[in-house]
């Protein structure tokens, strides 16, 4: 689905990322971990079209298209989904109005009906209890004013209405209490599937208890300089990030 | 200079004509004080940029036509009034082509007993009272030169006058074309509107032109709102991008009166809104609340005056503006609270968005309190596009254009919102997502 070759990507002349390779496949969960300033954002921004980024050398191919020739919009039309670790406020807009308007230009781009409002609104209904998000929320501006958690399951409840073949969750578990924890990592799962993707960037093994994922990368100075499985989250928890910041060790899990 | 002298003496030359062309306006009056207006306004000057109240709108480029009034009547197509009418609305509807009024286009409902909708030059023919006891009182023509102009230049516009008691439910849409083809048109709609004690009337002044025609719009607007009356003013303008528009509207506010003004405009090549209050008694509220929306060349200047002369008043002002390309804004709040007006409050507000480098925007309060029981507040925000909030609009799979609109549709919401009638916001709605869209 994804493949990231040697990627290297910065902003006003310095380089942030520093050679990715990652690969991932429809039905895969990745987590990516690593410590701050390590380039996590950056990836994520990059995949889904931030400017002001320029990649500099490398390649991004999504589903046989080459990601980066594509707009942002396109990209999100083409199911590539970011939610944000910190997601934007916008006054004056409300989120059913951004949904809708988001909801009905992926569909046109895909040849699909618009949907009238009755369908609209049912369907957000469902979602809506998915992330456990009241319905007061719809009516108001997005993200304004929200908790942190709320953002954090805005941005879940966006990607459900979306239903994205490619998520890319940057620290979505960030600040949230263990409640909403478990309601944002249930969101997810519900959303897993054969045919899509999920890459969770997080700082903690904390989330991975609830999102199981199949690869753990660890993104160290704009490099992936440790990949592996689930049970690579929980030495990177018990021995820090001084553990591959040293180089001290050898253990390459291959995939 | 010498221009400047030419265009004085253009416009003092063709009063003989105008007032041969005046059969029957010419005994009352009225016409005394036309004569005074033009003795004024040879006496005045044409502000330049010397002028504290003209620093950044140069008239210049307005004084190189010589404009003249029309004699000719004109038609205009059923279509072209029909698409300026607000969808499932009713309301009463006049009409004025090249600045007189068109009875035929005109449409007025069942009006209220007593209350007068229709031409100021019929009524001054019929030397109707209340306009002979308002008429020129409030937008005086001594020290302001376009004033001069418009009061020597008196011919018809809009009078209103609801009496004592009446409510008018229906907003009363007042829509003044120019239709100028090659010629270099001058309209002047002079308008009067009466809003008696614990009377009520909504009325919509709608200035528009063919695109691209130069034309001149010089409308004195002099509205009373006496005890406890409510009046909800708005102003559409929607003038040819090569037109002048210059206006100043007057509010004079008795006891409990309540006033609201709406100004949603999207400029000319050069536009003066002078749109001034004052409270002349205690207990009032008012509103002056503007959006505009240029590109281009454009210049769009609005100035306003709130005067809170008696305490217990409570003002609110909130202009915003979307500027494009090289286009130029100015907002001057002149907020003045009189010794005596004691528990005032007064607050005003002017953001912009400049969407362009090259676009520019001058914002000016002036606060001029002289009473120490007040609470004022102002504020100006001049900024760019948000750049992140239009990223994640598009991360979601909304396009640049649509993710612009959303955003400045956005901007302008408390502006649009605080209008009372649905039809008229979303007249309004159109007009933004209509430009830009385009
Ligand atoms: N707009 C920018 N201008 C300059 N430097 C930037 C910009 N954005 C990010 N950086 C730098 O790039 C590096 C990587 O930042 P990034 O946000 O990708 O890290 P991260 O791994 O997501 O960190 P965190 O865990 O704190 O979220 C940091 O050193 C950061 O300061
Ligand atoms: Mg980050």
């Amino acid at each position: 689905m994804l493949e990231i070759k040697n990627l290297h990507a910065g902003i006003e002349g310095n380089e942030i990322l520093k050679g990715i390779d990652l690969k991932v496949n429809a039905g895969e969960v990745h987590a990516i971990m690593g410590p701050n300033g390590s380039g996590k954002s950056t990836l994520a921004q990059v995949l889904a079209g931030r400017e002001g980024y320029v990649v500099t050398e490398g390649e991004v191919t999504y589903n046989g298209k080459n990601l980066l020739d594509l707009a942002t919009e396109d990209r999100a039309r083409e199911g590539v989904f970011l939610a944000f670790q910190y997601p934007v406020e916008i006054p004056g807009v409300s989120n059913t109005n951004l949904l809708k308007t988001a909801l009905n230009e992926i569909r046109k781009y895909r040849g699909e009906e618009e949907l009238d409002t009755m369908e609209f609104l049912s369907l957000i209904k469902e979602k809506m209890k998915l992330v456990e998000l009241d319905q007061k929320f719809l009516s108001r501006s997005v993200n304004e004013g929200f908790s942190g958690g709320e953002k954090k399951r805005n941005e879940i409840f966006q990607m459900a209405v979306l239903q994205p073949k490619l998520a890319i969750l940057d620290e979505t578990d960030s600040g949230l209490d263990i409640d909403a924890l478990k309601i944002v990592a249930n969101g997810v799962n519900k959303l897993r599937s054969k045919d899509n993707a999920t890459i969770l960037v997080t700082h903690y093994q904390r989330l991975l208890n609830y999102i199981v994922p199949d690869f753990v990368h660890v993104l160290y100075n704009g490099k992936i300089v440790k990949s592996g499985g689930k049970e690579l989250a929980f030495k990177l928890e018990e021995l820090g990030y001084d553990w591959v910041k040293n180089g001290k060790s050898e253990e390459v899990v291959n995939h | 200079m010498d221009k400047t002298i030419d265009i004085k003496d253009w416009y003092i030359l063709n009063f003989g004509e105008f007032e041969k062309k005046l059969n029957g306006g010419k005994e009352s009056s009225i016409h005394q004080k036309r004569k005074d207006a033009l003795s004024n306004f040879s006496r005045l000057e044409f502000p330049t940029i010397k002028d504290e109240e003209w620093k950044y709108t140069s008239i210049a480029p307005l004084l190189k036509y010589n404009f003249v009034p029309s004699y000719e009547k004109k038609i205009v197509s059923e279509e072209l009034i029909k698409s300026l009418l607000f969808d499932e609305m009713e309301h009463s509807l006049i009409i004025f082509i090249n600045g007189r009024y068109s009875a035929e286009n005109s449409l007025l409902l069942n009006l209220p007993k007593g209350v007068i909708v229709g031409s100021i030059a019929d009524e001054i023919k019929k030397k109707n009272e209340v306009l002979l006891k308002h008429f020129g009182k409030y937008a005086d023509h001594q020290n302001h030169i376009f004033t001069a102009l418009s009061t020597a230049y008196t011919e018809d516009g809009a009078f209103i006058y609801v009496p004592t008691g009446k409510i008018v439910e229906e907003p009363i849409h007042i829509i003044f074309i120019t239709d100028s083809g090659n010629e270099k048109i001058l309209t002047q709609p002079r308008n009067l509107f009466v809003a008696e004690k614990n009377s009520q009337v909504t009325i919509i002044e709608h200035y528009v032109g063919n695109e691209g025609e130069i034309y001149f719009t010089n409308s004195v607007t002099e509205i009373v709102a006496e005890e406890n009356a409510v009046v909800d003013h708005i102003k559409l303008q929607e003038e040819s991008k090569k037109a002048f528009h210059i206006a100043r509207m007057e509010v004079d506010q008795e006891r409990s009166s309540n006033f609201s003004s709406h100004l949603i405009s999207t400029g000319a090549d050069l536009t003066r809104n002078d749109s001034n209050a004052r409270f002349n008694n205690e207990g009032g509220e008012c509103t002056l609340n503007g959006l505009y929306i240029i590109d281009g060349t454009q210049l769009f200047d609005a100035h306003t005056l709130m005067d809170h002369a008696k305490p217990h008043c409570n003002s609110h002002e909130h202009y915003k503006g979307i500027l494009d390309d090289k286009s130029r804004g100015v907002f001057n709040g002149k907020i003045i609270v009189r010794q005596d007006a004691q528990k005032t409050n007064a607050f005003q507000e002017n953001n912009s968005i400049l969407l362009s480098d090259e676009a520019l925007v001058n914002t000016k309060p002036q606060l001029e309190i002289f009473a120490d029981d007040v609470k004022c507040s102002h504020g100006a925000t001049i900024g760019q596009m948000d750049d992140e909030a239009k990223f994640y609009l598009k991360s979601r799979g909304i396009g640049e254009e649509a993710s612009k609109g959303i955003l400045l549709h956005a901007f302008a919401s408390d502006v649009i919102t605080s209008i009372k009638i649905e039809s008229v916001r979303n007249y309004i709605e159109k007009i933004i997502t209509e430009k830009f869209n385009q």
